[in-house]
């Protein structure tokens, strides 16, 4: 402790955590709520990349960790389904440098396409999962977390969700991590090399590894115990633990910080001196499951209480086991497409059209509410394309001329290039008409950049991957780019053309987002003067 | 144990809702107290209602207000209201756009910190605290309109609540 006193949002605490444990390497892509972990660890001086997508920052920050730097990488919860191949492999290797994979939840759906909980992943992908309650375990996780790393040559999950990465409480930070060596790679070949020969051992080791973390959280794990009544006893995780503490001050409380692999004989333990054990988590009934299969008697939450996030009324009502109808709060005013924003024209001439829309994630997303109402499918990053071919390839010919796949620019990125790699090489008999809705940033999260914008994490210049040369060198039949601050009228006639041919087509829809528009403005006449004080 | 405040701030996305929280809770922070703040955001940037809770006191546990606990709520849009309205338990002080007066403001941007010189006459904060966290949390070119506006929420409540 230094006697520092900050308020900080568990995003912030996160990346504070990261650069005062010497994290030289931060990756992750944009999602709500976990973007502005990266966003201030470069504020703060971190070295901070957006990668394409989270497979791709999951693997750089791999190799990170493999040449023994500490190494965090971000994503909302669907983004580690994205990186889940990399993770189910890289738990069986062995990192040097410590790797803090962090996965923000979004139980409730605030801004997500589902409320999948990523505990499950603790037990699918054997990496150890660490929940903090607030900002002050956030930071004193993502350090634990990397050292947990070291000791076990193991990949950890923080596990955040949105009251954890959006709330702000204090935080009293510690003394920054003085060790800065230089690092030199260290060659180990069965440790690194998931062939058979070497993953077979590995899987054991890791095993192993797993065996001896639940040794340590048995005995010293981040484990907080309040005695309370006997009557009652609470085991709780994550953001719910504070909830329990305020719905019932006077029960009996543990609260668990490394929550995969649990500390099973603690909480047996602690189930003996309770007369009632109700565990109270969010989301799925993971934690409750795992004490059942123990053989500890524990009460779970009344299926009611799965959906949606949890607050201190909802956990009053699972104590007195209240399965009657909750009240829904009143509807507020939804979001809508921002005025001026580029995506109205575009779902203004595909409803006019009436074509069959596939969509993708982004803002663009709003195109399916009134007035727009255009929008028939969303599933996914990057599902628009594949699913607009699925649709194609099946439809009666009048339906098939009528779909059309629509992609924002950091989606397509992400993960739209694989589509139309099968749009090419699988093209339908009415051929395929994409969309690419290219407003000059990800909008959705809060507008960073990526690969397509020519500009890095912090804003500065970089090299830009050129849509229409992807499109076109890839095979595409045409290759359309719209300027809809001066053309959007020409959208129309341009797509019933492509729509009438057996043909693949690409259009790339060009207009900055009117948020981010004044912004780009600031950065490119940043990057000119740059570039003129070095001529 | 003192008891915990709770404050409920309401209003659309780009009215400056979550702004005015963090300067609340900033302010809490700065008199000492333990705080929490949460809110949903991501979605409201795009027009639609956004709420954020602000708890301060000696110890505070959850970081959301529990519905029916808001001792105030804080309202900038006098659509969102009724939406909020079971956030504030009975008896509890409701804070709406009205306090201002139309044309009173110099930016109507300012409505949210105006609002809060409403509330700081409704909490224990000093006004140093509030000022200081105005200041931390705005454009050093935003402080002395801000400052304006606080002063006129704060004689707009002292008028219209009768405080």
């Amino acid at each position: 402790m230094t006697g520092e006193r900050l308020l900080l949002s568990g995003d912030d605490a996160v990346a504070l955590g990261a650069l005062h444990a010497g994290v030289r390497l931060g990756t992750g892509y944009p999602g709500t709520p976990s973007t502005e972990i990266l966003e201030t660890f470069d504020r703060l001086g971190g070295r901070a990349q957006w990668s394409p997508n989270e497979k791709v920052a999951l693997e750089v920050a791999c190799g990170s960790a493999f040449a023994g730097a500490r190494t965090i990488v971000t994503m909302k919860h669907v983004g580690l389904n994205v990186a889940a191949d990399a993770l189910f492999t890289a738990t069986h290797t062995d990192v040097d440098g410590g790797l803090v994979i962090v996965s923000a939840d979004d139980p409730g759906m605030a801004s997500s396409q589902n409320e999948q909980d990523n505990r499950h992943y603790g037990r699918a992908a054997a990496a150890p999962v660490l929940e903090p309650i607030d900002s002050q375990q956030a930071y004193d996780f993502t350090w634990l977390g990397l050292e947990l790393s070291e000791r076990w040559k193991i990949p950890v999950i923080l596990r955040l969700t949105t009251r954890i990465c959006h709330a702000k409480t204090v935080v009293r930070p510690r003394r920054p991590h003085q060790d800065a060596g230089a690092l030199s790679f260290r060659r180990d070949i069965p440790a690194r090399v998931m062939i058979p020969a070497f993953a077979k051992p590995a899987h054991r080791r890791l095993r192993q590894k797993l065996a001896e973390i639940t040794t340590w959280n048995e005995a010293e794990g981040p484990i907080e115990e309040h005695q309370g009544s006997r009557e009652l006893g609470i085991v709780a995780t994550g953001v719910a633990a504070v909830h329990a503490r305020e719905a019932a001050p006077e029960a009996s409380q543990l609260t668990l910080g490394l929550t995969y692999p649990l500390p099973l004989e603690r909480i047996r333990a602690f189930a003996a001196t309770v007369d009632r054990l109700v565990v109270i988590e969010e989301g799925d009934p993971v934690l409750v499951d795992s004490l059942r299969a123990a053989g500890i008697t524990a009460e779970g939450k009344p299926e009611q209480y799965r959906f949606g996030e949890l607050n201190v009324a909802r956990v009053r009502r699972i104590l007195a086991n209240d399965t009657s109808p909750e009240t829904e709060p009143p509807a507020g005013k939804p979001p809508e497409l921002c005025p001026g924003c580029s995506h109205r024209a575009v779902f203004e001439t595909l409803r006019d059209l009436d074509c069959i829309v596939s969509g993708d994630i982004g803002c663009y997303t709003l195109g399916v509410l009134p007035p727009f109402s255009a929008m028939d499918t969303c599933v996914c990053m990057g599902a628009s394309v594949g699913v607009g071919l699925g649709l194609r390839h099946v439809l009666p010919e009048d339906e098939a001329r009528r779909v059309v796949s629509v992609i924002g620019d950091s989606t397509f990125v992400h993960s739209g290039l694989t589509g139309i790699a099968e749009m090419v090489y699988n093209p339908p008999a009415t051929g395929h008409v994409v969309l690419i809705l290219d407003n000059a940033t990800t909008a959705m999260t809060g507008q960073q950049e990526h690969p397509g914008t020519g500009r890095l994490l912090d804003h500065s210049p970089t090299n830009r991957i050129s849509f229409e040369s992807v499109c076109t060198s890839m095979g595409v039949d045409n290759v359309h780019v719209l300027d809809l601050h001066h053309d959007a009228a020409g959208l129309r006639p341009l797509l019933e053309d492509l729509l009438a041919r057996d043909e693949t087509s690409v259009v790339i829809t060009r207009q900055p987002c009117v948020l981010a528009a004044p912004k780009i403005r600031l950065y490119e006449k940043a990057a000119a003067e740059q570039a003129e004080t070095q001529d | 144990m003192q008891q915990v405040k709770n404050i409920v701030i309401a209003g659309l996305g780009g009215q400056g809702v979550i702004k005015a929280s963090d300067i609340l809770a900033d302010a809490a922070f700065r008199a000492g107290f333990d705080v929490k703040k949460s809110e949903l955001h991501g979605m409201s940037q795009r027009g639609g209602s956004v709420s954020s809770d602000v708890r301060y006191g000696e110890a505070v546990l959850s970081p959301m207000v529990p519905p029916g606990e808001a001792d105030v709520l804080l309202v900038l849009e006098a659509t969102q209201v009724e939406v909020n309205r079971p956030t504030l338990r009975p008896g509890g002080l409701l804070i709406g756009p009205e306090v201002i007066e139309p044309g009173a403001l110099r930016n109507r941007k300012s409505l949210n910190v105006a609002l809060l010189g409403a509330l700081s006459t409704a909490l224990e904060i000093d006004q140093g605290h509030w000022i200081a966290a105005i200041h931390a949390n705005l454009a050093t070119k935003l402080h002395a309109i801000n400052e304006q506006a606080f002063a006129l929420g704060r004689e707009g409540a002292t008028r219209q609540l009768g405080q």
